[in-house]
């Protein structure tokens, strides 16, 4: 059956799922309230990490991670993507230990892909670090990918195998029709079979509208960006027990950030910086990388994201309408997951069990949640 | 985080003029400029230029004098040298003196600082020995430092022609001036001349500095159509086609002085996000402003060239409005009291800017000077060219937010000074829709680059 589908935002995750369902024949309209990739998707630092993952998104990112090898293959372009390996360092014995507990976990839901580095092998690999750290967990093939030209290649995919984009066009109400459903989009009217929620930090109000409201709470990651240095880091750094995620573009820039928040101006949906959180980042850079004190940031920036409480996404079927399906709230940490994310969307519009456990996803985890206020 | 009435960003005419104006409503304004000395591009060095002979920079510039003195009053916390990188919309501000990272807050804050050159992307300008005329002019008033060999100035503008009076008067030998003013210009701008007739004492300023250069003898290239910069690893000589003609003339030069005219540096409204307008004549963003030059961020006033281009005197007199405005918003007077003062400083201040329609239209750089070929370098920083932002409109990059993504364009040091009006009107032009419809860059905090630890100290600072 050939249906007609609506995704509502034209982030990574609506684009993948758009590529997805699109390669099954359906006939899909992307709707977006800004422009393609204007939030979390194309400002997040592009991280392509399988380290330090929550065990339930384990067999995704595994997935995912294959997906990235061959993203030329995927979306017509390989996204910047660069597998220099993630290394998260230990600042003292108790981080070590926590990386430990970590191994030996991962190890226990049958995976090796992070494994312990001794102090000796990890100031080889980062000759730059502080000579204090005794020791880090790694992960080879992780890396870094380039956001907004990895969005922009999943868009263009989708383009190419006839997915219309409409930009500047905000979801205004849901019209139940049939089985399927009635899009409002101001004066715009859009048939759907199925609908897909992809509207990141906006996703909650469409579950709102479907009578299953969730606890997504719109956060802003900060990233800050260095001028150019000298070459002196091969993989992508960051810390056991506060935030960081650290690493250099070939053209000698450095990306800081790893999870300090900024503030969303909801009114004017922007994500604006706040210096405490920069100053903190900074410190952490700083006593990792002592010679970082002197470098020089040219911007900051941050962008809105769709957090859940449990760090966890919303992937799966609606639990009050048969054709729906979310994929929202990554938490800050969905870009990696995108190229699988749009598969498991395919999968359940197509009636198919998906290939990758997703029960932890399910929305019905919030059944208990009501709306404040 | 210690609390300041009134912050004047800028100590050009307008931040001079408001910090006097707000003193004399008891009003302690603490005024803060990159600049080792006050003064603005236009009255720079004025203290201290090793040009003595007032001829040479001519009346109009030591007609600042008396504004700089003003600074001296002991109620003006004057902070030369000081950089602003952050300014939010809770009007946090972040300050670098030296090494030294500090944050304060404000009541009340006036934007005074001014404006930028306008990109002038040719073929070549990215080669050691061009320079902007501005730049050429800094070197002339601060150090008095003049180029020994002829040089070429090119472009459009009133500083163009006053830059080359000063380099004359000052003896340095000017080879030619290359003027890209398109012919049926000055047909257009006849029109607007009653009107600008209401300001004849700039009027008269420019014919004269023509007449000068006439009387110089100095060769006068009308209606240049296209221009070149040649050299390997540095400026050798330049080339020019004009009018109807085909043919490509030559010149040697190691100095290449280019210009076509000032808009608003908006990196800090824009920052603040404050609205914005694509002003059609001037052809350049302008943070949309009430009658007392308020923008729509709470307690932030832009005055002067920062709000759109009036010149020295309008600048100044823009100063006294906003001061009068930070006078009442911090409850020092009421409007009703200083009624007529502010009613003659309106019509003051419409006589002065009488002139800038007929010099808008004039100097109004035309399509190609604005819009590069494909070949030419449009971010200097990245290293991106202009056929390289068209390429990224055919991808569907509707703004320039969307190539800065894509490309790095506008992401260097400069943050996007050197690009950023040339990035709209290329993608507005590629995609077939306005500048405004376009946009311009997002910018963010820092304005200017700070150090890791710099921020570390700032934050102490704002915490405390």
């Amino acid at each position: 059956m050939r249906a007609q589908v609506v995704i509502v935002g034209a982030g990574l995750h609506g684009c993948s799922a758009a590529v997805h369902l699109s390669a099954q024949g359906h006939r899909v309209t992307v709707i977006d309230k800004d422009y393609s990739g204007r939030h979390a998707s194309g400002v997040n630092a592009g991280g392509v990490r399988r380290l330090g993952r929550h065990p339930a998104e384990i067999p995704l990112a595994m997935a995912a991670w294959e997906r990235w090898q061959r993203m030329a293959e995927v979306v017509g372009d390989d996204c910047d993507f660069r597998p220099v390996g993630q290394i998260k360092v230990a600042e003292n014995d108790a981080d070590l230990e926590t990386l430990a507990e970590r191994e030996r976990e991962v190890r226990s839901l049958g995976f090796d892909h992070e494994y312990l580095i001794t102090r000796d092998e990890l100031h080889k690999r980062v000759p730059a670090l502080s000579p204090h750290c005794p020791g880090g967990l790694a992960c080879d093939g992780d890396g870094y990918a380039n956001p907004y030209r990895t969005v922009t290649a999943w868009r263009r995919q989708a383009q190419r195998q006839g997915v219309s984009f409409l930009e500047g066009v905000t979801v205004t109400g849901l019209e139940a029709h049939g089985s399927g459903w009635q899009v409002h989009a101001g004066r715009h009217r859009f048939s759907a079979d199925i609908l897909i929620n992809c509207a990141g930090a906006w996703a909650g109000t469409l579950c709102e509208w479907l009578g299953e409201p969730v606890p997504l709470s719109a956060e802003a990651p900060m990233l800050m960006i260095t001028e150019r240095l000298k070459s002196f880091l091969g993989p992508v750094i960051g810390a056991t027990s506060r935030p960081l995620s650290f690493k250099q573009f070939e053209n000698g820039t450095v990306l800081i950030g790893g999870g300090v928040r900024g503030e969303v101006d909801s009114r004017r949906q922007v994500a604006e910086t706040l210096l405490g959180g920069l100053a903190d980042n900074a410190d952490t850079v700083v006593s990792l990388f002592p010679f970082m004190h002197e470098a020089r940031i040219v911007r900051t920036w941050a962008g809105i994201e769709a957090v859940m409480p449990d760090q966890i996404p919303v992937l799966g079927p609606s639990s009050t309408s048969q054709s729906v399906i979310h994929a929202f709230g990554f938490s800050a940490h969905g870009f990696q997951l995108s190229p699988i994310s749009g598969e498991i969307v395919a999968d359940l519009a197509m009636g198919r069990e998906p290939a990758y456990p997703i029960k932890p996803f399910s929305i019905t985890r919030f059944q208990d949640y009501h709306m404040s206020g | 985080m210690k609390t300041h009435d009134l912050m004047i960003l800028g100590s050009g005419p307008a931040g001079m003029a408001a910090a006097a104006t707000a003193v004399a409503h008891g009003i302690t304004a603490v005024v803060v400029d990159e600049q080792p000395a006050a003064g603005g591009q236009i009255y720079r060095s004025i203290e201290s230029t090793p040009i003595k002979e007032r001829r040479i920079l001519g009346d109009d510039y030591w007609h600042g004098k008396a504004l700089v003195d003003g600074l001296n009053d002991p109620r003006i916390d004057y902070r030369p040298g000081t950089t602003l990188w952050q300014l939010t919309r809770k009007l946090e501000v972040g300050l670098l003196q030296g090494e030294q990272a500090s944050m304060v807050r404000a009541r009340h804050v006036i934007l005074a600082h001014g404006a930028m050159e306008r990109p002038f992307p040719i073929p070549g300008w990215t080669l050691p020995g061009v320079m902007t005329a501005g730049s050429g002019q800094i070197l002339l008033k601060s150090a008095g430092l003049a180029p020994s060999a002829p040089v070429v100035l090119a472009g459009c503008g009133p500083l163009l022609l006053l830059l080359a009076v000063q380099y004359l008067r000052a003896g340095i030998p000017i080879a030619a001036l290359l003027d890209t003013t398109p012919a049926g210009q000055y047909r257009d701008a006849l029109s607007l001349l009653p009107g600008a007739l209401r300001n004849p004492r700039t009027l008269l300023k420019g014919v004269g500095l023509l007449a000068e250069l006439r009387r110089a003898g100095v060769r006068h290239v009308r209606h240049v159509t296209a221009l070149e910069a040649e050299g390997e690893g540095r400026l050798e000589g330049i080339r020019w086609q004009c009018g109807n003609d085909s043919e490509w003339h030559h010149l040697s030069t190691p100095l290449l002085l280019l210009h076509q005219g000032v808009v608003p540096n908006t990196q800090v409204t824009r920052a603040l996000d404050c609205t914005h307008d694509w002003d059609e004549r001037q052809l350049a963003w302008q943070p949309r402003r009430d009658n007392w030059l308020a923008t729509d961020v709470e307690g932030i006033a832009v005055a002067g060239d920062a709000g759109g281009i009036v010149g020295a005197k309008g600048s100044a007199m823009q100063g006294q409005l906003a001061g009068l405005g930070a006078a009442i918003a911090l409850g020092r007077v009421s409007e009703e009291k200083i009624h007529k003062e502010v009613k003659q400083l309106r019509r003051d201040l419409a006589r002065e800017t009488a002139i800038r329609p007929f010099l808008d239209v004039l100097y109004r750089p035309a399509a190609h000077w604005r819009l590069p070929e494909d070949d030419t370098l449009v971010c200097r920083c990245e290293e991106v060219t202009a056929g390289e932002i068209r390429r990224m409109a055919e991808q569907g990059c509707r703004g320039p937010n969307q190539t800065k993504s894509f490309t790095r364009c506008g992401m260097g040091p400069c943050q996007g000074r050197m690009c950023g009006i040339t990035v709209s009107e290329l993608l507005a032009d590629a995609n077939g829709q306005s500048v405004a419809e376009t946009g311009y860059y997002r910018l963010r905090p820092p304005f200017k680059p700070i150090t890791l630890g710099q921020l570390a100290t700032a934050a102490e600072d704002a915490a405390g």
